[in-house]
């Protein structure tokens, strides 16, 4: 038995072996511009991943029906990382093996800091559609559509102090999410600069981020009337049914992360979300041309309404295009990838996330407007 | 066996030989292709992750196969080891030169999980089966739940800034030094001592076998090994978080230690490389979606053909040994013993 | 107050435990096998109930008792094509058997559903109970009623009926029941079934107390519940239900009065500790291991 196995792996392992060293080339004449990227597409994490696959691939097409650019198309091949540093390094070398151009890094923080080390080896332009941690963009080659996590903290702590929408504020974040700590803590600091009064803070983690009973029970009991929630709209929509189950009454504010809650939670329940503030630079029922024609693709396509992660991804093709265009490079440049990176401090993009340039620390300059929720729908806040 | 010095040996020590013959010629063919540039850079992405996982599996088989419990918080100790080693590189970095700080950043990761070995180990003692494994579980858990907490760890966003200095090479000489000591370990009067403990407890204390010392130090050395592998991880990619040590990566071992046949190390070094090559196979052929799914689906018929009777005996009767036997009869004994 | 609170919140959580652990440790008691993939027949139970209910427009009642029937069925293909060949195999074989169904069952709900958690329909709508300032929610009612006279029911079964009795005697020695002229296959089929349903239960209460559903969401109450069943001591029926509930009351006390980020470090904490003081659960048989 064990022989039999030994040769069945061996030659498994053989095939394998050629399997990854063959690499398929472009056989057609057509000038192709290769862009790459990962993200978590099976695993607990799959749903980030594959709205920023969904949102990337649409601009893709919309690009090349368009004539594609500098009489290039565009490609997009888009890995499976599930989430892991490990496999997203993986999948970068498998798509250098490809012959990448431009890689999109990482859907989510960590994968994304393990690729920029390899894309800053290489010298590769990456621009990361979502990931927020301040280290994914640390080296010159890197940049991001998304904001980073320590700007989202204080721009909320501006807004609440500024607009006065709550006096006794309480925090729920995901202890296990880099994305939500950085919110946070960057929250509290400011909080505590503008003398804002943190009355309770709950935390949980991807282990138990269902059941927010006990949490919920605190912050009611802590006689709070705001509750931040740095979190992603999964989690929000859990937070939000449970909160009307356990007849919180409080405003319910988060930051981009909690894009989509609407779409989560469904129609059955969609009082729920009724009040609910937030800062985000991507509104999906924006009147701008730009965004419905997105959102009704999207809708089209994949039957949902596109959450801040598509719509991210979707901006960042077109950022890389309009980058490829303002450089004017051939891809077979030698100095095709410091012209790329150099070219994005030059751009402007605008974009479903609103209007981007860049500076030379790959941060986006962009807006976030405050939205409130009213019957299902994003409605600008008026004080 | 003609050869007049092999034929002096004993099965054991060849066996041995021809284990790490399998690894010096795979290395020899993958340095040369690496040389001669016809390694692909997906290839060479997994180089490392395979000794790592030939580390953790070979090291997670001494307490499956050779002590005959069950562990599934392997990759806790492979935490404690590359958050330990990183911290250890990190603080180091400008004091020590790579040649010194390394290879004891390996050895004081390996040591650290060792110690957490002796931790897990004592409840060992007075547990068994089952319920010995869901204490690793339990205790793989609480780690990681404690790593995501603390502060030195760098908590959700992982610990950055690690010098990358793991390399093949590198991983190729931890993983001989493994599989030598291993081998030795369990072809030693501490080996037999361990595995008679596996097979009948009772049996071998009667016979003067101190059961709580060999159990403490299978799990012990284990761990080292384990913290060990967790090193080498930690110094490829520039982060390391919590995460990733959750109790799926543990599952991701045993799976390995079981399809290379429990007990057999040079199973366990083949079923390392496959299993963490075959998902990356599946990479680039539009399958994302069907990625985790193929993989379920080879996993289960990888069990079933390889330990279930029926297919044993199918396969028996089909093997070309059987066909051109000519002696029938004992055919037909073995038949009996299946 | 809170504490009371608290206290509920964590019975309701603990019973949705118990009705899975019950699942793993019948399997166990009879199968002796860790059936890793019972968590995710959770998840295949609440999506059936949401494609009945919500796609099919089929009543709550049918619609939950029939996603009972496709975890029946579901529990007992896998056992049979997964687990059946293998029964004279080595257990570790087996465990990872189960480990490659489990993901089997995830990827498959994925490739199926989709990666966004869906919306489970809010089958039983009943109002919360205020008690002073105490609030109790209507799903908690309910899960705890059904849970507790399913505890019964089962109890019952296995001590009163033919089966029960032939299951009892399978856990205690296959080969003498065999002898006995009991089937041991069928009796192994019937406690997949079983357990299958009570998990599928759990899939629609969880659905309730939570109402969201994803591919995954299986796997943690699984594995919780697995901590829960051993907890108990693993094979025993009662030692599950307890097992179950202490953990729920254990982790949301936890979260309250320690650490919310910690709870799950608490838990297995206990558990280790409770497992040290004794060493086969709180309600296991001790064996004696003969020479």
């Amino acid at each position: 038995m064990k022989k039999f196995f030994s040769v069945l792996l061996a030659t498994t392992m053989a095939f394998s072996v050629t399997a990854c060293g063959n690499s398929s080339s472009n056989e057609n004449d057509e000038k192709v511009l290769f862009i790459g990227g990962s993200g978590p597409l099976t695993g607990d994490y799959a749903t980030y991943g594959t709205s920023t696959k969904n949102g990337s691939t649409i601009a893709i097409e919309e690009i090349n029906n368009a004539g594609g650019v500098n009489g290039y198309k565009l490609k997009l091949v888009y890995e499976d990382d599930q989430a892991d540093p490990q496999q997203a390094v993986q999948a970068y070398a498998s798509l250098m093996d490809d012959g990448m151009n431009v890689t999109l890094g990482g859907t989510t923080s960590s994968a994304c800091v393990a690729v920029s080390e390899e894309a800053n080896k290489d010298n590769l332009l990456m621009v990361t559609p979502t990931a927020t941690q301040k280290e994914a963009t640390q080296y010159p080659g890197g940049f991001r559509v998304c904001f980073m996590d320590p700007d989202q903290g204080t721009y909320a702590a501006r807004f609440i102090k500024e607009n006065d929408v709550g006096k006794k504020i309480a925090v729920l974040y995901d202890k296990s999410s880099d994305y939500s700590v950085g919110v946070y803590e960057n929250f509290k600091s400011e909080a505590k600069k503008l003398g804002l009064e943190i009355v309770e803070t709950q935390a949980f983690t991807n282990q138990s981020n269902t059941d927010f009973s006990v949490q919920l029970q605190a912050v009611k009991s802590s006689g709070a009337d705001l509750l931040f929630l740095p979190i992603y709209a999964q989690e929000a929509a859990y937070v939000l049914t449970q909160a009307n189950s356990a007849s919180l009454d409080v405003t319910f504010f988060g930051v981009d992360g909690l894009d989509g809650v609407i779409e989560k939670i469904g129609e059955s329940n969609l009082s729920l979300t009724e009040g609910v503030m937030l800062l985000t630079p991507f509104v999906a029922t924006s009147q701008e041309q730009n965004v419905v024609s997105f959102v009704t693709k999207y809708k089209e396509r994949h039957g949902q309404t596109p959450d801040q992660f598509a719509a991210d991804a979707y901006d960042a093709i077109y950022t890389i295009a309009e980058a490829f265009k303002t450089a004017g490079v051939e891809t077979d440049d030698k100095q095709f990838n410091e012209k790329m990176i150099s070219a994005m401090t030059q751009i402007t993009v605008n974009g479903v996330t609103g209007t981007m340039k860049w500076s030379v620390n790959g941060e986006p300059e962009k807006a976030a407007k405050a939205v409130v929720i009213q019957e299902g729908v994003y409605v600008e806040y008026k004080k | 066996m003609k050869n007049k010095f092999l034929g002096d040996m004993k099965k054991t020590t060849k066996n041995n030989i021809f284990t790490l013959a399998i690894c010096f010629i795979a290395f020899c063919v993958v340095t040369t292709m690496i040389m001669t540039g016809s390694a692909s850079r997906h290839m060479k992405s997994l180089l490392v992750p395979i000794c790592i996982n030939i580390i953790l599996t070979v090291s997670l088989n001494l307490v499956i196969g050779f002590l005959g419990e069950l562990s599934l918080g392997h990759a806790g100790f492979m935490s404690v080891g590359a958050y330990t080693g990183c911290l250890f590189s990190i603080y180091f970095e400008e004091i020590l030169p790579i040649i010194v700080r390394l290879p004891l950043a390996i050895l004081f990761g390996g040591l650290c999980a060792a110690v957490f070995g002796i931790i897990v180990g004592v409840p060992v003692l007075r547990l068994k089966g089952d319920y010995l494994a869901i204490v690793t579980l339990a205790f793989g858990e609480i780690l990681r739940s404690v790593m995501i907490n603390l502060e030195f760890t760098g908590g959700a966003s992982g610990l950055k800034g690690t010098p990358q200095d793991s390399s093949f090479n590198l991983g190729f000489i931890c993983v001989v030094i493994t599989l030598i000591l291993i081998m030795n370990l369990v072809d030693s009067k501490h080996g037999r001592a361990i595995m008679a403990l596996r097979d009948n407890s009772i049996a071998a204390s009667a016979v003067g076998i101190n059961t709580n010392k060999y159990k403490l130090m299978v799990f012990t050395i284990s761990a080292f090994f384990a913290g060990v592998a967790g090193v080498i991880y930690g110094h490829n990619y520039s982060i390391v978080t919590a995460g990733t040590f959750d109790y799926n990566k543990s599952i991701e071992i045993l799976v390995m230690v079981v399809l290379g046949g429990i007990g057999n190390i040079r199973g366990s070094v083949i079923s390392a490389t496959f299993i963490t090559i075959l998902p990356e196979m599946l990479r680039g052929y539009a399958l994302d979606d069907y990625r985790m799914l193929i993989y379920a689906v080879v996993l289960i018929v990888m069990m079933l053909l390889g330990t279930s009777e029926k297919f044993m005996f199918l396969r028996y009767k089909f093997s070309p040994k059987r066909l051109w036997s000519k002696t029938k009869n004992e055919v037909k004994l073995r038949k009996e013993n299946i | 107050m809170n504490f009371l609170s608290n206290l509920i919140s964590g019975l309701s959580l603990g019973s949705i435990y118990a009705l899975i652990a019950l699942g793993y440790t019948m399997v166990y008691g009879i199968a002796k096998m860790l059936n890793f993939a019972h968590g995710d027949i959770i998840m295949v139970g609440a999506f059936a109930t949401i494609v009945f209910i919500n796609n099919l427009g089929l009543p709550m009642i049918v619609g939950v008792l029939l996603s009972v029937v496709v975890c029946v069925v579901v529990g007992v293909l896998v056992e049979r094509i997964a687990y059946k060949p293998l029964r004279s195999s080595p257990p570790l074989s087996v465990l990872i058997t189960a480990i490659g169904v489990s993901y089997f069952l995830q990827s498959l709900a994925q490739v199926i559903f989709g990666t966004n958690q869906k919306n489970f329909p809010k089958f039983i709508e009943i109002t919360p109970v205020h008690i002073n300032e105490l609030t109790i929610k209507g799903e908690s009612i309910v899960t705890m009623t059904v849970t507790f006279s399913l505890m019964v029911a089962l109890s019952l079964f296995i001590s009163k009926t033919k089966i029960g009795k032939a299951m009892r005697a399978v856990s205690e020695d296959k080969q003498a029941a065999e002898l006995m002229g009991i089937s041991v296959n069928k009796t192994i089929t019937i406690t997949f079934a079983i357990g299958s349903a009570l998990a599928s239960v759990a899939g629609s209460f969880y659905g309730l107390t939570y109402g969201f559903i994803g591919p995954y969401s299986g796997s943690m109450p699984g594995i919780k519940a697995f901590v829960a069943a051993v907890f108990g001591g693993i094979g025993s029926i009662p030692g599950a239900m307890l097992g179950g509930i202490l953990l729920g009351i254990i982790e949301n006390l936890a979260k309250a009065y320690v650490s919310t980020e910690l709870s799950d470090a608490i838990v297995f904490g206990v558990l280790i500790v409770v497992l040290l003081v004794k060493p086969t659960g709180l309600l296991g048989k001790k064996t004696n291991e003969k020479v």
